[in-house]
């Protein structure tokens, strides 16, 4: 009985195993032929003339993913206020699950109401529409979720007696909370954001849909960018030789990136259930 | 004196709108995304639509062999995870002790596995099953590449439930005389049932609502598939294609996105109803 468990166990744990070694398998033509500071300095991003770079794609993950969590922190924290302190209770259960009902959402579905109703209304503003904005706001209704849920988490674990003290003490309600329930559930609180980062750096497919696929630096919010996930479901399809390789190290690239920022959450905070 | 509490008054009162603010936000987002959907994708939707073919690459037509492909897709997926994830979890919460060096290092790994992009799982499966084991693009490997997927969510919930199982169950169980393995299947897996569901639940729809780690392992074919090793498009892809590559598609987007979310917050509130009412339970208790 005990080694069959101990088989499954370990088929479950060696999946993420694989799947490093399998990257690094199909990146290693990649790696090899074309060293590592190609994937920046290239002139473009041009695979069929073996010109890869990368750049335009790691910035605009980056700025649709920090767009992304500069909205979404402000208003999950708030959130995860509202439903513990503010809201009425019957009010804060029904809050708390439309909460849980946004994550579920699948992401397919967001960039196809993104491309339907976010885009056209931005192009009214400012064309073409598809741009780093749209991305940004989808990316943000996609992540607000986890900043809320795990904040949420971070604020019950705020030990009562701390409440209870503030109470005695004649504290208003937002000086309990600024001055107490925060500072001691910093910690999580974080943990979560960075969770939540995680989480905008790799979604894909909302963001394929909203942001117009160019690969370019944004010079403005209205710009179409290009990511690293959008860019590898793109291509891949057609992708071939080195080409495919290199999709396959913007895909070691991306997971880097997130072990990097789970391993950062897992050092912050204690409590990692998300 | 006066001013100092008339300034916090006022500060209270601003940060009190401004939650309000931001909670009434996000409850518009909700609203306008939803009826959004089905304002735009209850006009097409009829029993036709959920059982006809899809003609004219998805302009006209149905969604009936994708709704199979995706029935499919999450039935090979099930089929894999649901053994490994819940005999990981039983080894996890029952055989060995939370600081052993080999739970501690299943857990981490399962917990990086949650965290890693769907779009890399794409990557990987297609690598991996699609042309390393020579599955082609299959429902198979699509449906395998979901099952690594959804290991994380099955096995934690699982192993919460499990956990949560009080120990004075064991304990009898063990003054009883009953052997480990009795104990597992006739006491703790029927206590822990409901998490089981609940997690089987989301895992659902975390497969339904996959696209990503879909693209290159079970692929794009329309067609009604007639093995697991045919080519199947989901529901998912389905939308994605039509907004995207199908000129005059968005109708039938629409619909197929409308059913796509109803099924999905069919499951979610399944789950909750479930979570909730066991929570009821283990406090009555």
């Amino acid at each position: 009985m005990l080694w069959l468990l101990r088989g499954a166990a370990g088929i479950a744990a060696s999946v993420v195993l694989l799947i490093l070694l399998f990257l690094a398998v199909e990146s290693w033509p990649a790696l090899r032929q074309i060293s590592a500071e190609r994937f920046l300095a290239d002139p473009s991003w041009n695979p069929g003339e073996g010109m890869y770079n990368l750049a335009p794609m790691l910035s605009g993950t980056l700025y649709a993913a920090g767009g992304a969590l500069l909205l979404a922190t402000p208003l999950g924290i708030a959130s995860a206020l509202f439903i513990a302190f503010y809201a009425p209770p019957h009010g804060a259960s029904i809050y708390q699950h439309l909460v849980e009902l946004l994550a579920g959402i699948p992401s397919v579905v967001y960039g196809f109401w993104g491309l339907t109703t976010l885009v056209p209304l931005i192009n009214q503003l400012h064309p073409p529409g598809a741009s780093l904005l749209a991305g940004i706001l989808v990316l943000t209704l996609m992540i607000l979720p986890t900043v809320a849920l795990t904040a949420h988490a971070a604020l019950l674990a705020v030990p009562a007696d701390y409440l209870r003290g503030a109470a005695a003490l004649g504290m208003s309600r937002w000086g309990m909370i600024q001055g107490i329930v925060l500072p001691s559930a910093k910690m999580g609180i974080v943990a979560g954001i960075i969770l939540a980062a995680g989480r905008a750096i790799g979604e894909t497919m909302a963001v394929l849909m909203v942001t117009g696929n160019v690969v370019q630096h944004a010079a403005s919010l209205f710009n179409p960018i290009r990511t690293l996930a959008a860019n590898i479901a793109l291509e891949m399809p057609y992708a071939m030789g080195d080409h495919r390789a290199a999709l396959f190290v913007s895909g070691l690239v991306l997971m880097l990136f997130v072990m990097a920022l789970l391993g950062l959450a897992a050092w912050l905070g204690p409590n990692r259930d998300a | 004196m006066a001013t100092l509490k008339s300034i916090h008054a006022c500060r209270d009162r601003f940060a009190q709108f401004a939650i309000y603010t931001a909670a009434f936000m996000v409850c518009a987002a909700f609203v306008w995304i939803l009826s959004d959907l089905v304002l735009g994708g209850a006009a097409h939707l009829s029993w036709d639509f959920l059982v006809d073919s899809p003609r004219d690459a998805g302009r006209a037509g149905g969604i009936g062999p994708i709704l199979v492909s995706t029935g499919l897709v999450l039935m090979v997926a099930l089929m894999a995870a649901l053994p490994l994830g819940w005999t990981t979890a039983v080894l996890l919460a029952e055989y060995i002790s939370a600081d052993s060096s080999f739970g501690y290092a299943v857990r981490y790994s399962l917990h990086v596995l949650a965290c890693v992009p769907s779009i890399v799982f794409g990557l990987f499966g297609n690598a991996f099953f699609s042309i390393y084991l020579d599955m082609g693009f299959s429902i198979l490997s699509g449906g395998l590449t979901l099952a690594c997927m959804l290991l994380p969510i099955l096995i934690s919930t699982a192993d919460a439930g499990l956990r949560a199982v009080p120990d004075t169950y064991r304990l009898s169980a063990a003054a009883l005389g009953m052997s480990r393995t009795t104990t597992l299947f006739r006491l703790l897996l029927p206590a822990a049932s409901p998490s089981l569901a609940a997690g089987l639940l989301l895992g659902t729809g975390r497969a339904v609502a996959e696209t990503a780690a879909l693209l290159f392992t079970s692929g794009y074919v329309d067609r009604m598939p007639g093995s697991l090793l045919d080519s199947g498009r989901t529901l998912s892809i389905h939308i994605f294609d039509l907004s995207m590559n199908i000129p005059g598609g968005d109708a039938r987007a629409h619909a197929s996105a409308l059913v796509l979310i109803t099924a999905l917050l069919l499951l979610n509130v399944a789950a909750m109803r479930l979570a909730a009412g066991w929570q009821r339970r283990r406090i009555t208790e």
